[in-house]
């Protein structure tokens, strides 16, 4: 993934929160990143201060929180954790899971002034 | 600007620029300078650099001519005006005539009020909780609403390029005989593919999506307004040839249909998991060539399942109609589900 246009997505959901709350700047803003979203988080950081000039995120603090890999494994029916989309099952050892979750990619919160 | 790949947001639908309606429909970052107009249109005064073929020599001059064509020259074009950097969102001033904003409440994520926090003095806390995509995820659900209430099949086709996608549509299309269907054509540049279905008598509207590098939603809703699929009918969208940022992007379709040509080796699930880990149904197209290219298809059947263990595969050639019936079967059986 390319991770300027994300941050042009974030970019574009701060403009539309400050017009819903009437704040004039975000000093600190929380992402949450699946295991799975593909995100490449040194990226994610430099372009989120390039694309935030000039917006009310302009110099805020980006905090990136990993949310786990999780995976619903076909052999043993077991939901479970697992860090690369391509681990075996941490039970069974099967090697057939299917993922639920882990590929999330939002703004969880902003603190603003 | 792609939202995921970074990629230009200038789309042409069937020679018609819905980019800054697009933009604005998605509240992506981008500016524009046309003048105004009428509410709700954009007529774009482009400010061409074509390259259709009137030379002048070497005299430098600005055409005098005004371009409100109908886009006779099918997608030949270069870019029409800067979408610029992504630092500078509506650097415009949006008047009152400028045009209309019907599509206001597709703006996402204003939801709950900000909570405050103790001790943080004038620093206020927003749960925003929104997904980087909701926007197209949103367009999405509404395009599959229409789409459902029609009974109408749609499916992405999605695979790297080259894979057989449009002569796999062609021959599909010739196969279903009278069947009402319409396709949506996705490339970067041509209407080459949209006039290779065309010639077979299908309905078919082509896409350009410039420098982007998959479909979006608010692109595809488009398509449908014009294209107005008829009840009980397929859709098939053709996506731009690519492995991986079309994954992220919900159109609103019923599944997606991931392509794989034996010629591209038995790894490739493994190597692009997210988009056969979307797929409903794989097809393993081009088997006519397998005995010539060293390719282990139970392999590469298997590297499939590793990634989606739920995954339907069909394995085909469109050249030689080997696997065909099957494949005529699996839509059958989707088009009856789509209108129960």
């Amino acid at each position: 993934m390319h991770e300027m246009s994300l941050a042009e997505g974030i970019r574009s959901i701060v403009l539309d929160q400050a017009r819903a709350h009437g704040f004039a700047r975000v000093t600190v803003l929380r992402l949450e990143i699946g295991r799975f979203a593909g995100v490449e988080k040194p990226a994610l950081d430099f372009a989120f201060d390039v694309v935030m000039r000039g917006s009310p995120a302009e110099g805020a603090r980006l905090e990136m929180i990993d949310l786990p890999g999780q995976a619903l494994c076909y052999d043993c029916a077991k939901t479970v954790q697992i860090a690369d989309r391509l681990d075996p099952c941490p039970e069974c050892g099967g090697g057939r899971l299917i993922p639920q979750g882990g590929d999330e990619l939002r703004i969880k919160d902003m603190e603003v002034l | 600007m792609c939202t995921v790949c970074g990629c230009g947001d200038k789309v042409v639908i069937d020679g018609r620029e819905v980019s800054h309606e697009e933009a604005h429909r998605l509240g992506l970052a981008h500016s524009h300078d046309h003048g105004p107009v009428g509410p709700g249109e954009h007529t774009h005064h482009h400010h061409h650099r074509h390259s259709h073929p009137h030379r002048h020599g070497d005299l430098v001059h600005d055409h005098p001519h005004d371009h409100h064509h109908d886009h006779p020259h099918d997608h030949s074009h270069g870019p029409h005006h800067d979408h610029g950097d992504p630092a500078h969102a509506h650097a415009h001033a949006h008047g009152a005539d400028d045009h209309d904003h019907t599509h206001d409440h597709l703006h996402y994520g204003t939801g709950p009020a900000g909570v405050s926090v103790p001790g943080m003095s004038q620093a206020r806390l927003i749960e925003v909780e929104t997904s980087i995509l909701a926007k197209n995820d949103a367009i999405a659900a509404s395009n599959r609403r229409v789409l459902r209430a029609l009974g109408v099949l749609a499916l992405n086709l999605v695979s790297s390029p080259g894979s057989g996608k449009t002569t796999l549509l062609c021959r599909t299309i010739e196969a279903l005989g009278d069947a009402p269907l319409a396709v949506i054509e996705g490339d970067q540049q041509t209407s080459a593919d949209a006039d290779r279905i065309r010639a077979t008598g299908a309905r078919a509207i082509q896409i350009n999506t410039g420098k982007g590098c998959h479909l979006d939603a608010a692109m595809v809703g488009h398509a449908i307004d014009d294209l107005r699929p008829r009840p009980g009918s397929y859709l098939f969208i053709e996506n731009v040839g690519n492995l991986v940022c079309p994954a992220a992007f919900d159109l609103g379709e019923a599944a997606k249909v991931a392509i794989l040509s034996v010629t591209e080796g038995e790894d490739k699930p493994l190597k692009y998991p997210d988009m056969f880990t979307a797929a409903r149904l794989a097809i393993l197209n081009k088997t006519d060539l397998a005995p010539h290219c060293d390719v282990d298809l139970d392999l590469c059947e298997a590297n499939l399942r590793r990634v989606n263990p739920g995954i339907e595969i069909l394995r085909l050639s469109a050249r030689t109609g080997e696997g065909m019936p099957a494949w005529l079967d699996w839509l059958r059986a989707r088009l009856a589900e789509a209108q129960a």
